[in-house]
Parts: C-alpha cells; structure tokens; sequence
C-alpha cells in the first residue's frame, strides 16, 4: 500500500494505493494521524481510486478517524471507490457518516461544506 | 465430502500473510474461471476469517493458521481455522458491529462480510481449543 498526501485549504486528502487489510491499515492509520499533525487540516478525503482491494480493516480506520475529524469539527468523505468497497461501507451501515463520492471534487466540495459547487 | 480438487496451506499467523492467503485462496479458484466479482467476494471472506484467526484466535501471539480451499463443480468450499483461545460466544460475535476489541479500531463487521459475500457461513469454536469456519458459495456458470 502507498499513501500520498496533499493538503486543499483545510482538507486532508490522502491518496491510497493497493491493498486495505489489518495488516497495512496499521500504517495507514499511522501515517494519517502524522500527516494531520504535520500538515494540518480540518477534513479528510481518502482518493480510493487506486485501492484495488479493502476488508473491514478500512472501515475501523476510517471509523477511528472520523471520531477524529469530528472532535475538529469537521468532515470526511471517500472519494472514487470500486463497488466492493461501496458494498462494505453500506454493510456497516456507515455511508452517512463516510459519504462517497465518483470523483475527488466532488468529495472535496461535500468536505468543505460546498456541495452545491460538486459538478 | 468429495472434492473434484483441494489446497490446503498452513501458515503463521501474522499480519503479513494475510495477503498471501487471499493469493492462496484466489489462485486455486482461479480454475473455475470465476468472474472478477466472485474472485473479489471469496478475497475478502478470507481476509476477514484469517484476520479474526490472527486478532482475536491468537491475539498477535504465536500461533498456525490453517486455509483449506476446495471445490466439487462449480461449488467452492473454504475453510479458516486455528487453534487460538475460541469464541467464547458465537451469536454474539456474528452480530453486525459488535466487537471485543474497540481498542484496535476493529470494526465489528468480519462475520458480516463473510456472510454477506458467501452462501452460507457455519462456525465451530470452543474455548481454549480454536475456530474453524465453513465457508460456500456457488459460482455463477456462464
């Protein structure tokens, strides 16, 4: 797995590649947490266009990550995700709380509290 | 039960190999020429049912996990088991959400997703002797 990170205004938005399971969502949580502490931001976008596969490993990092964001006041969002992935997240009934989106504007644009600029 | 062919690997139990079990797994299915969706579905039934074997069977401790995986036609047969501390209750740990490990940032869906991607998902635990669990599923034949 190979993470990238870009910050937009005051979204976090961390580029993933290859494989989510429990044995690479401990880096990812790792490096996620650093990048915020680092880079700063407010919300969070995880790019899924590159994740080629995903367990529910993902979904407790993201869980963990959204009690983060929220404590910040902010939002979180999955940007690009394959329709596995989308099933695991309905399945846990999360797709409120993670919303998806088909591309990263539109993700960042729900992140930011513009949705109505998503085109 | 009468396999047309069978694998059957064993291996520690480390997060590492969580990866090669599902190579393991979709590998040998490979030769029923599943679709990418079905490839897709037994991957993530067997990265969940290892990685329970590794978190809670063995609690990151010490320990060998065993992968079987068959088929008799197009009826595919997967087995995870390991010889960790069991379940102490399994109706409990079936249910969507719930598990003993919110310290991790476990998310309580493994035994869902399971059962969601397979037919029909069967579970045997006793305490301090190990889990093994049953897993089918029928590919679609074109």
């Amino acid at each position: 797995m190979e993470l990238k990170f870009k910050r937009k205004n005051k979204t976090l938005i961390i580029q993933i590649s290859g494989e989510i399971d429990h044995h690479t969502s401990t880096e990812l949580r790792r490096q996620t947490e650093s990048a915020l502490e680092q880079m700063g931001g407010r919300n969070i976008i995880f790019g899924f266009q590159e994740v080629t596969f995903m367990d529910s490993s993902g979904i407790g990092v993201m869980i963990g990550r959204y009690k983060q964001i929220q404590s910040l006041g902010g939002r979180i969002a999955i940007a690009c995700p394959n329709e596995k992935v989308e099933e695991i997240i309905r399945l846990s009934g999360l797709s409120r709380l993670l919303p998806s989106f088909p591309t990263l504007n539109e993700a960042i644009a729900y992140a930011e509290g513009r949705e109505s600029d998503a085109v | 039960m009468q396999f047309d062919n069978e694998a059957r690997v064993f291996f520690s139990a480390k997060s590492e190999n969580e990866s090669f079990a599902r190579l393991f797994a979709a590998g040998f299915l490979t030769q029923l020429d599943p679709t990418i969706s079905e490839l897709t579905d037994v991957k993530t039934a067997v990265s969940e049912a290892v990685t329970n074997a590794i978190i809670h069977g063995y609690e990151n401790q010490t320990g060998m996990v065993e992968l079987f995986c068959g088929y008799a036609g197009n009826h595919i047969y997967i087995e995870v088991a390991d010889k960790g501390k069991g379940i102490e209750n399994v109706e409990q740990a079936r249910e969507p959400l719930y598990t003993s490990k919110p310290e991790m940032e476990r998310s309580g869906m493994g035994f869902t997703i399971m059962e969601t991607f397979m037919e029909h998902v069967r579970i045997e635990s006793k305490v301090g002797e190990g889990t093994r669990i049953f897993m089918e599923k029928t590919l679609a034949k074109e």
